[in-house]
């Protein structure tokens, strides 16, 4: 205890001097009002005859079900271009990292993507939550991020471009046709986080425009896998189809226990707009047939790009690996990126972005084209049945491609959304 | 009147399940004290081996049949080798075997991911067992699903055989001897390693069980362990730890709880109340429902 | 010579090298990038010099650190919100998925910047002493204590998912822009936060070092290997080990509200089973009963983490699992005292050489 105020002395002269470096160092920086303050894009490492890519998917956690179809579609496409040539003449060279299904992770990984290895572009991502925690990141480094799965809409970020459905690809015209075939009782289901709070929001408001009843709306915490009480609301409130906005496991417990209730497609159509192939294959056609998914893309979609895309896909992941939506925009939107920067000679995201408006790419969904002012994509709507065969059969589509429109601002039923 | 019924049946089949998956803990870690966080895992095994099985046997129920013993095997014999491997080097250190174990449930968790693909597989349930029987018909029929059945006849069914064997076999008689004064057993001539062991080999094979009844209500994939291993332990720790039927009444009656919040509030706050209700409960019972006597102090 | 032996004088001297590697050496060695990362896990060491005080002192198996963390982190970010958005306006998630046209109640406290400082480590210190004081009474203890934290993490995890409106949900607060004024974006600025880290971690280590050398230090690791004798001596077991969980949480909020500034988001997924889990590992592996070797050992734990996923992005989560069972199957005592283990088997060895020149028969 004798030496006590000699350790106090030197603490007190390092805290001392910590604080004053703290201080000194305080005064440099830039303040929030400061006009230009992050003005520092990320240097974009072309050294050398590659360019890197980021991957960013979770490949590990519980979202890995889902995200690591999505990076096999992404190699896929990456390998594909590389064969025959390359962008500008460099080879991509893929980094890869693993968001965990954590999403300070993602920002973390996003932040080393950008900063370490200077990546010319990022693709993934598939939760609402990590391109919420990632967007920030890309934003102030002005890097650019391909974001390949359907969402809640009601976002455009100037450094994503989003290659999956925006809400009025997607869930619009899922509700419209369910209108058509006189299905005007609905109940909603839906996990607890942002993209079905946010969608089952603007459900209420169409319906509420369109003579359509909600009878109940339901959450389940994401991967929660027990279903039965929700089964027998939903079974109680004899509605006319539900709206199913679960992710990931719960859909599997979800179907099982509608199954049980002794709920059918025919009694009580489920129209599903996170159900691809991938999930009919894990949930089991047994519980499944007939029920509705709401997608812009099907493995049994027709067309020569898709044939070959499944024909590539399969050759390299096995014959009984289907090919679902996430990973058909994951896919096309390596081949977008490419597209625009050929377009504009150039890696720099800001040439890109400038070059990305009227982009189009002969994608296995159809014709694509990159809509410049709010970086979505024009897609086709298709409603889609689940067949005994695991595949699912188109029953209806938009006819062309849809506009995006993330915000709705062309429907007069949403203006109080925004 | 049918909500009510419907829901208490709808209640005790979430019981059912809960009581399968928290039966085993309550051997490795009731009676052993070992907090296995790999238990999960286990079941994950277990359900793994229904998919598995039924590749070569094309009838599902009888695949789902021959899985129940397979899957009690294999994750008894993992559980076995976990004792041997680690933990028997932490029997001193119980609070040490939940942080060892999470490090092997991450490793079997990215083994499944690995052997079996990330995504999900899928297993056929035979048919008789995903339809319903009709309780009371009419308008606002009550029905009964068959899988929730089947599961709480297993459940039942276990249940009932542990405790035959705890309290009738020689080896229940040991297992029980070790659990209540190790130091005794011993000098009695018991080796508490092997009983520690088959303790262990059959806690983790009920695990197993607990996985082929999860492929007929839930998912089967590399992350289904982790969704269900928390509820499981704090059914033992409300039930009382080392107390078979304090483990039985509190699955049921968590499951009962659950089921009638969740009907009346949302899924997320039934559940937050659970687990509240449950750190309240700890507060006027801080050993469970029914506590074990013993010498000891602490 | 003796100066240097004693055991004050060598602290003093592990102060002023760490303050020399985190303030001089650290800053010029790493970029940018991993500056930020180290930031991130001192943020970590932080919750792991509590963890150390109430597990490695106190045998409280805390695997409810998460819930404080979080409680600190949104007391703070949820300041930087509103500040961001400016007077009059509400945060922009709250534009998004909310329907409420002002802030709700619960929120407009943390507009003041000192109330929200002052929440970042009273409030978790406040839930602490609330629930410690129910809990410890009834001895509750030992494994039904660590379950009980577990289940109260899940509960506010799952809460907080619940209420999109107002925390934002699964998403958590993202985006934050500003830190009481300066920009975060801008490098000088996120070194700034650095250095705020560092400082506050030493900071916590000297007071945590003081509590164990103190007589309440001796108290509580009686009260850990004997609770019983320590309650026949006359004290009272429970409020001992109050304080202790009490200044855990108050340095697990504390880390909370700095990883805010340095990651720019908290969310439900840092406050979970899963990272309150993370947060007692890296405690563990170090060494749980030191605070070098705890605070160390987060550090290194959460380093192995970040370094590992990215060199095997598919496969790092079997090195991960091996590192925490080796470490802690094989070394009870964590990394900390793997010196001593070497030592006593270096010891025993000579011990053996000398041995085996006496003859035999007298070496028995």
């Amino acid at each position: 205890m004798s030496s006590l105020p000699h350790i106090h002395r030197r603490r007190f002269l390092a805290g001392t001097a910590s604080l004053a470096a703290v201080v000194a160092l305080s005064a440099c920086g830039a303040k929030t009002d400061a006009a230009g303050s992050s003005d520092k894009a990320a240097k974009i490492d072309v050294s050398g005859d590659t360019v890197k890519v980021g991957l960013l998917n979770s490949l590990s956690g519980t979202m890995a079900i889902s995200e690591v179809t999505v990076r096999n579609s992404l190699m896929l496409a990456v390998d594909e271009i590389n064969a025959s040539g390359g962008v500008l003449g460099k080879k991509i060279k893929p980094i890869s990292e693993d968001g965990a299904s954590d999403w300070p992770t993602f920002a973390e990984k996003a932040t080393k993507l950008i900063k370490e290895d200077g990546v010319a572009a990022t693709f993934g991502c598939w939760t609402s939550a990590s391109r919420k925690a990632v967007k920030p990141v890309f934003e102030k480094n002005r890097s650019l991020l391909f974001y390949p799965v359907q969402y809640e809409g009601l976002e455009e970020s100037p450094y994503i471009f989003y290659t999956g459905a925006t809400t009025n690809q997607q869930i619009v015209p899922a509700l419209d046709y369910l209108k058509s075939q006189g299905l005007k009782k609905l109940y909603l289901v839906g996990s607890d986080y942002v993209f079905p709070r946010t969608a089952n929001k603007e459900i209420r408001a169409y319906a509420k425009a369109n003579g359509m009843t909600i009878l109940g709306e339901d959450y389940a915490p994401l991967g929660s896998t027990e279903f039965s009480t929700i089964a027998n609301k939903v079974k109680a409130s004899k509605a006319d189809a539900v709206f199913n906005t679960l992710n990931g496991d719960s859909n599997v417990a979800f179907f099982k226990e509608y199954k049980s209730a002794g709920l059918t497609a025919k009694s009580m159509p489920v129209v599903s707009v996170s159900i691809a192939e991938e999930e009919v294959k894990s949930i089991g056609t047994q519980y499944l047939d007939g029920q509705l998914t709401a997608w812009n893309y099907y493995q049994t979609t027709p067309g020569a790009a898709n044939e070959k895309f499944v024909k590539a896909y399969k050759a390299k992941y096995g014959q009984d690996k289907p090919t679902s939506d996430p990973m058909e925009a994951a896919y096309v939107s390596v081949y977008l990126w490419k597209a625009m920067v050929e377009k504009a000679k150039s890696f720099d995201p800001e040439k890109v972005k400038a070059a990305s408006d009227g982009i189009t790419f002969d994608a296995p969904e159809g014709k694509v084209t990159v809509d410049g002012a709010s970086q979505h994509i024009y897609k086709t709507a298709r409603i889609g049945k689940v067949g005994s065969d695991g595949l699912i059969e188109q029953v209806w589509d938009s006819g062309k491609p849809i506009k995006p429109d993330p915000y709705l601002k062309g429907y007069s039923w949403a203006s109080g959304l925004s | 009147m049918t909500v009510i019924l419907g829901q208490t049946f709808t209640g005790i089949s979430i019981g059912a399940v809960l009581l399968l998956i928290a039966l085993g803990l309550s051997l490795t870690f009731g009676q052993m004290n070992v907090i296995n966080m790999a238990h999960g895992e286990f079941i994950m095994a277990g359900a793994y081996t229904t998919y598995v099985l039924q590749k070569s046997i094309s009838s599902a129920g009888i695949s789902l049949l021959v899985a129940l013993p397979v899957a009690f095997l294999v994750s008894g014999a993992l559980g076995a080798l976990l004792e041997w491997l680690l933990i028997r080097r932490l029997y001193l250190r119980p609070l040490d075997t939940l942080l060892v174990t999470w490090g092997v449930s991450l490793m079997l968790q990215q083994l499944a991911r690995d052997l079996f693909g990330a995504p999900n597989v899928q297993t056929r349930a035979p048919d008789i067992l995903t339809g319903n029987i009709t309780l009371i018909g009419g308008d606002d029929p009550l029905t009964v699903a068959n899988s929730r059945l089947f599961i709480l006849g297993l459940a039942v069914a276990a249940v009932v055989a542990l405790s035959l064997t705890l309290r009738l076999t020689p080896l229940g008689r040991r297992i029980r001897a070790v659990v209540q004064n190790r130091d005794l057993a011993e000098v009695s001539g018991i080796s508490t390693s092997t009983v520690d062991r088959t303790a262990f080999f059959i806690g983790s094979g009920l695990a197993g069980v607990a996985g082929v009844a999860l492929t007929l209500v839930g998912p089967i994939g590399p992350t289904m362990g982790t969704n269900v291993i928390i509820d499981a332990f704090l059914v033992i720790v409300v039930g009382g730890i080392g107390q078979l039927k304090g483990t039985v009444i509190v699955a049921f009656a968590l499951g009962v709880l659950q089921s009638v919040l969740e009907y009346s509030t949302t899924v997320s706050v039934a559940k937050v109340l659970v687990l509240v209700g449950i750190v309240a409960f700890l507060q006027w019972r801080p050993q469970g429902l029914y506590t074990l006597r013993t010498r000891s102090l602490a | 010579m003796n100066l240097l032996k004693s055991r004050s004088a060598r602290a003093a001297a592990g102060f002023v090298g760490a303050a020399v590697v985190l303030f001089a050496v650290a800053p010029l060695v790493l970029s940018d990038f991993r500056l930020g990362l180290l930031a991130k896990y001192l943020c970590v060491a932080m919750v792991a010099v509590g963890i150390c005080l109430a597990w490695g002192r106190g045998g409280l198996l805390t695997l409810g650190q998460g819930v404080f963390f979080g409680l600190g982190g949104y007391a703070m970010a949820m300041h930087l919100k509103i500040a961001d958005a400016g007077p009059g306006n509400l945060p922009d998630f709250m534009q998004l998925y909310g329907t409420a046209t002002e802030l709700p109640w619960w929120w407009q406290p943390f507009a003041n910047p000192v109330f929200a400082l002052a929440a970042t480590f009273l409030l978790p210190m406040a839930v602490a002493a609330l629930l410690g004081s129910f809990i410890f009474r009834r001895r509750v203890k030992g494994a039904y204590f660590a379950i009980l934290s577990q289940a109260l993490a899940a509960a506010f995890a799952i809460w907080l998912i619940g209420q999109q409106a107002t925390t934002g949900g699964t998403n958590g607060l993202t985006d934050i822009q500003g830190f009481f004024g300066y920009a975060l974006d801008d490098p000088v600025n996120q070194r700034t936060v650095y250095f705020i880290i560092a400082a506050v971690l030493l900071l916590l280590i000297a007071l945590a070092r003081q509590l164990i050398q103190s007589r309440y230090g001796e108290l509580l690791v009686a009260v850990r290997d004997s609770e019983e004798r320590v309650r026949f001596l006359g004290y009272d077991p429970a409020n001992v080990k109050l304080v202790a969980y009490v200044v855990a949480a108050g340095m697990a909020g504390l880390a909370g509200a700095l990883f805010v500034p340095a990651v720019g988001i908290i969310s439900p997924a840092l406050i979970g089973i899963v990272p309150s889990i993370e947060f007692v590992i890296g405690a563990a592996v170090g060494g749980r009963a030191s605070l070098v070797g705890a605070v160390l050992g987060a550090i290194a734990v959460a380093w192995a983490k970040t370094a590992l996923s990215e060199e095997f992005p598919a496969a790092w989560t079997y090195f991960q699992g091996l590192l925490f069972i080796v470490a802690l199957a094989f070394l009870p005592g964590g990394l900390a005292s793997l010196a001593t283990v070497v030592r006593r088997r270096r010891a025993a060895a000579a011990a053996e050489k000398k041995a085996a020149v006496i003859p035999v028969g007298e070496a028995a």
